[in-house]
């Protein structure tokens, strides 16, 4: 197999509360995530010739002034910034750059008090007209974030006859895992969850419903948080503290309403068949898929793009639990607990990469036997209209 | 000075933005318009300068007939917006109209537990001072 190492996570750090208020700040967070990951690969300051940044909390030019706060002088400079996703087109980008010699060491960090903020994650309403084309149009009609999700839900139940009883396999999933994490409970906690333990099916479709068909087991949570990943080159990787894990392929998409367009199938269906070919593997052969879970249908869409299964047939894939990680005939589905039970503010982009890393490290509270390869996906903006997809693939060392 | 408690009202697009400019002045006629290109004949909505069908393209104003089908809807029952949270349940949904846009609005006078994909629709107007905002009820 011509499979390409040209690069390797060799530093995670996933801040561990999800409730800061006047504590911290999220560019606080940013060089503390950033120190303790560099610490993890055994790497310093001075090792970090790329910074790369989604414009959380940097700016107007928040290329430059995250490289003045974090006092670092890098010959990189990417700040793509398209959401959740923005970690998995950074991880896609920094592997390019390092490949093409631009730098050594990528650092990639983010830090959110979306919590604290009580900004309008999950369950909010949107704002007025803007000078935005597409959002001026948008704007009147009172979609919540939710709803957008929803309507995508909605059409996959009328075409493919997916249920509510499907979507929950995946709140029941996460769940199991986030109760063997010890930071996600304290997150629930934190966050003052009612009756924090495994959920079953009738738990999820018995919650209440926020926007049709969505119930309440079925929304990422709204947490603060924060976290770091260095990727370094093989030269780099292979003195550091941990074994590397390694980028084998990358895939990047966009996707956004078009008239008469098919919303079932989200931008995953471009990313996904471009990473797996770069990588020279199937779906089918990863231990580990670590699938932005902003909502239960976002995971259901994005497993049937990235091709576990055929589009329309995840519903009855998903059924009978084979997403934990003590199941066989799937992969495990964030082992961390997921935005919906672990850590979702606003971007959880990043914690893809971290969690994949940990389980290829053998690292995972939620740990599957000597798992080789993972796939990260992150979908960025919102799955019902425009969204941004970044696909990752990653094999152990 | 007794207090006059403001009532929240439905955010309103901003008339002057330069791409859908046309479509939301031909809402104060009642018109319901979107774009065609002369050259590739592709339809163009959210309106826009350019075609993006081809780089040569050159865009013809139409006025949608109004008819129009539920490709996919929400029930929202949460909402925080000052305006939205008092309608709570109310029908967000896709709605393809028969010419071909699509546009996000609202499904009115019918129960929320009533709509479903596939429904035929007709345009309304919700009438506001400066434009008028597009709505849709069962045909």
């Amino acid at each position: 197999m011509s499979q390409k190492r040209d690069a390797a996570i060799v530093g995670i750090h996933e801040y561990p509360s999800r409730d800061v208020e006047g504590e911290i700040s999220p560019l606080q967070m940013k060089a503390e995530s950033a120190a303790r990951a560099l610490e993890d690969a055994g790497l310093t300051w001075a090792d970090v010739d790329g910074i790369y940044d989604a414009g959380d909390g940097g700016g107007a030019m928040n290329g430059l002034t995250i490289a003045e706060y974090f006092g670092l002088k890098p010959t990189v400079i990417n700040t793509t910034g398209v959401g959740g996703s923005s970690y998995e087109f950074h991880a896609a980008q920094a592997k390019r750059d390092i490949a093409a010699g631009k730098c050594k060491v990528a650092l990639l960090t983010y830090g959110s008090t979306a919590h604290s903020n009580a900004r309008a994650i999950g369950v909010g309403g949107r704002g007025a007209g803007s000078m935005h084309p597409a959002e001026n149009m948008d704007s009147f009609a009172g979609q919540t974030l939710i709803a957008n999700y929803a309507m995508v839900a909605k059409r996959h139940m009328f075409e493919y006859g997916t249920t509510s009883r499907q979507l929950a396999e995946i709140s029941t999933a996460t769940r199991y895992h986030a109760m063997r994490n010890p930071e996600a409970v304290q997150a629930m906690e934190d966050l003052e969850f009612l009756d924090i333990r495994e959920t079953t099916i009738d738990d999820v479709v018995n919650s209440r419903l926020i926007a049709d068909p969505l119930h309440l087991l079925e929304c990422c949570m709204i947490s603060d948080g924060g976290g770091a990943v260095v990727i370094a080159s093989p030269e780099v990787a292979r003195n550091c503290k941990k074994p590397p894990v390694w980028i084998l392929g990358s895939g990047e998409a966009t996707k956004y309403p078009e008239n008469g367009g098919d919303i079932t199938t989200s931008a995953a269906a471009q990313s996904g068949p471009i990473a797996f070919a770069e990588a020279g593997v199937t779906a089918a052969e990863m231990d580990i898929a670590m699938i932005y879970d902003s909502f239960s249908i976002t995971v259901l869409a994005l497993l049937e793009d990235l091709g576990f299964c055929k589009k329309g047939e995840g519903g009855a894939w998903v059924e009978g639990g084979r997403l934990r990680f003590d199941q066989t005939g799937g992969p495990a589905l964030n082992t961390d607990g997921g935005g919906l039970s672990s850590n979702h503010p606003g971007m959880r982009g990043i914690f893809l990469l971290i969690e994949a890393a940990r389980q290829l490290r053998g690292e995972s509270n939620s740990q599957v036997a000597n798992a080789k390869l993972a796939v990260a996906h992150g979908n960025g903006g919102m799955l019902g209209s425009r969204h941004a997809a970044g696909t990752i693939i990653l094999g152990a060392d | 000075m007794s207090e006059v408690k403001k009532v929240a009202t439905r955010p309103l697009p901003k008339a002057e933005e330069f791409d859908t400019k046309a479509f939301w002045a031909g809402t104060k006629d009642k018109e319901f318009r979107y774009q065609q290109c002369t050259h590739c004949d592709k339809v163009i909505f959210y309106p826009r300068r350019h075609c993006t069908g081809c780089t040569n393209g050159s865009l013809e104003w139409k006025v949608a007939s109004g008819n129009a089908t539920v490709y996919s809807y929400s029930v929202v029952r949460q909402s925080y917006h000052p305006f939205f949270r008092n309608l709570v349940p109310y029908v967000v949904a896709w709605i393809d109209l028969d010419e071909g846009p699509r546009i996000l609005s609202n499904v009115m006078n019918v129960a929320a537990d009533d709509v479903q994909i596939g429904m035929k629709l007709k345009l309304e107007w919700e009438e506001h001072e400066e434009l008028n905002i597009p709505l849709f009820s069962p045909l």
